[in-house]
């Protein structure tokens, strides 16, 4: 079946629009000369220039930065680190339970997150702020570098590790030289989703953030409520960029990195 | 000693910033609302002992919810929205994900892509998106005016019908992706033979892809019926003030009302709700990983 029939190809044109009508002509008004975001008036980039003197967004973009980066690294390394538990890990005092927490704020409503944790800072009296929005990034994005690196981790072969063992590596050694070079594409993509979901992530940082810390989505919410604003449009498309420069330069890393695997076995498998 | 710190490190944080959380919710929501900061009593005391502590929580708040009727109609519509939002992105996905499973194989990727992008992009801007397009004066009411469809806009910002539009936009991927994973590995050859054996092609998609796709299809159900009960973002942006769900009901009671008691007990009722599906889900991965070899 190499022709696609005529339903396929008007399925696949009719979703693959309803997908990307929305976000092409959220990008087009970004360019708009009037302040009415629907109607038409002429290409000008002055929304952006408007943005880039907004002083409320700049101080957010930085704050959003901040909380991604602290915690999606953070997370990575604990995830990576409950991943390796989970499926090299063997039996432990309570590994049902541990499991459990790891799967169960992947499907956790993000106001019941919200709401648990900023319970909890005020109940042990922590302030809140950048910090504590980073605390609660963590939790939730540990859990889906976890969920990655684990489905990774399942599939590569442990003779390879004991080998390692076997030739005099160190535990510490072996996941070192042999296990985290290749479980490490997994781990850059939890850390770039745990990078993304905390970027993304509006519920959670409004419960969990103080007056002093506003991070984007809140503020990009606020706005929001009041109505449809073309600066918010330019802020939108700098980010609809900014992702889809990210997505496609990684697909094309992993599609380069499959084709140099799969050359190398090829060598391997001839000597 | 090293593996005991790789299990403790990670075990400690979950208990303390998961399942603490958790059981404060619980407690909270057995107390009662007081004029105090924080706003709830009783508050755990040493001194008095854990008996008189325990001996003041009460199920108030949950006889409460049912009493109200504005708690019970949110969960009702919740569940309702849910479940027919999830229905609707099944009858868009799942055409998707068997066009391209059965697209030309090197198109796949691209079209992989194509789904994976909105996915990564801000779920914040993709329910914004929206809000410019069902206005009064948006995009939609001016293509159809100007069609001659509508003689006056059509209000479909702020009503129940925005609601489902941006769930459906916004949970597609998570739709699309397991159906057509399952629907790739299918071995489309079992048509043939279906086909062969003289089913048409319409019986054959019914008796042999459909049943052959049926883990791909509740995972994606659940994937987009889960998160959706306790959806926050879509109702209060495109939902109007008739749109009840819960998440939003909880939000402003936290938020507006300041009642924290309550608040909580709506979140312990929410998550009580969602024990069922997400048990079933777990259930169907769980087999989905024993057939796979």
């Amino acid at each position: 079946m190499n022709r696609m029939s005529w339903f396929n190809t008007v399925s696949l044109s009719l979703g693959f629009a309803f997908l990307y009508i929305p976000m092409i002509i959220l990008v087009i008004f970004s360019f708009n000369e009037s302040k009415l975001v629907t109607v038409w008036a002429g290409f000008s980039t002055k929304w952006y220039g408007e943005l880039m003197q907004n002083e409320a967004f700049l101080n957010a973009a930085w704050v959003t930065i901040k909380v991604a980066v602290f915690s999606s690294t953070i997370a990575t390394v604990l995830g990576t680190m409950a991943a390796y538990v989970l499926v090299r890990g063997g039996r432990f005092f309570g590994r049902t339970l541990f499991s459990g927490m790891i799967y169960a704020p992947l499907v956790m409503p993000e106001v019941i997150t919200g709401l648990s944790l900023l319970l909890l800072f005020i109940g042990i009296g922590l302030d809140r702020g950048v910090f504590t929005i980073v605390l609660a990034h963590t939790t939730f994005a540990m859990c889906y570098v976890s969920v990655v690196v684990s489905s990774r981790l399942v599939t590569f072969d442990k003779s390879l590790e004991e080998a390692a063992l076997d030739l005099g590596c160190s535990p510490a050694e072996a996941f070192r030289l042999v296990t985290l070079p290749i479980i490490a594409p997994a781990v850059i993509s939890g850390w770039l989703l745990a990078f993304t979901l905390s970027l993304d992530d509006l519920v959670i940082a409004s419960f969990t953030s103080g007056p002093a810390a506003t991070t984007l989505p809140i503020k990009i919410f606020s706005a929001v409520r009041l109505g449809v604003s073309p600066e918010i449009n330019a802020l939108s498309t700098i980010m609809i960029a900014i992702v889809t420069v990210g997505v496609i330069t990684a697909s094309l890393v992993t599609k380069h990195q499959m084709v140099r695997q799969k050359r190398d076995e090829q060598a391997a498998a001839r000597t | 000693m090293r593996r005991f710190a790789l299990i403790a490190i990670p075990y400690l944080w979950l208990l303390a910033l998961f399942l603490v959380p958790f059981a404060i919710v619980l407690k909270i929501s057995l107390s009662d609302v007081a004029l105090a900061r924080p706003p709830y009593a009783p508050q755990f005391d040493w001194a008095t002992g854990i008996w008189a502590f325990l001996s003041d929580l009460d199920f108030e708040n949950f006889v409460w919810l049912t009493q109200d009727d504005l708690y019970w109609k949110a969960y009702l519509s919740s569940l309702q929205i849910a479940f027919f939002s999830t229905l609707l992105t099944l009858l868009v996905g799942y055409p998707m994900a068997y066009g391209m499973a059965r697209a030309p194989e090197e198109w796949r990727a691209t079209l992989m892509m194509l789904v994976i992008l909105p996915f990564w992009t801000s779920f914040l801007i993709r329910v914004y998106a929206w809000m410019g397009i069902l206005s009064n004066e948006g995009f939609l009411n001016q293509a159809l005016l100007w069609l001659g469809v509508i003689n006056e806009p059509l209000m479909i910002l702020n009503t129940n019908t925005a609601v489902y539009i941006g769930i459906v936009y916004t949970y597609l991927p998570f739709m699309i992706l397991p159906i057509y994973a399952a629907l790739e590995r299918m071995d489309v050859s079992l048509i043939e033979a279906a086909e062969d054996l003289g089913c048409s092609r319409l019986s054959a998609f019914w008796l042999v892809t459909i049943p052959l796709s049926k883990s791909g299809i509740i995972a994606g159900c659940f994937l987009v019926f889960i998160p959706t009960l306790g959806e926050f973002v879509i109702p209060s942006l495109l939902g109007g003030s008739d749109t009840l769900m819960i998440g939003k009901v909880l939000w402003e009671e936290f938020f507006s009302n300041r009642d924290w008691p309550v608040a909580s007990a709506v979140a312990v009722v929410l998550l009580l709700l969602l024990i069922v599906p997400i048990v079933l889900f777990q259930r169907n991965q769980q087999k989905q990983e024993e057939a796979e070899p």
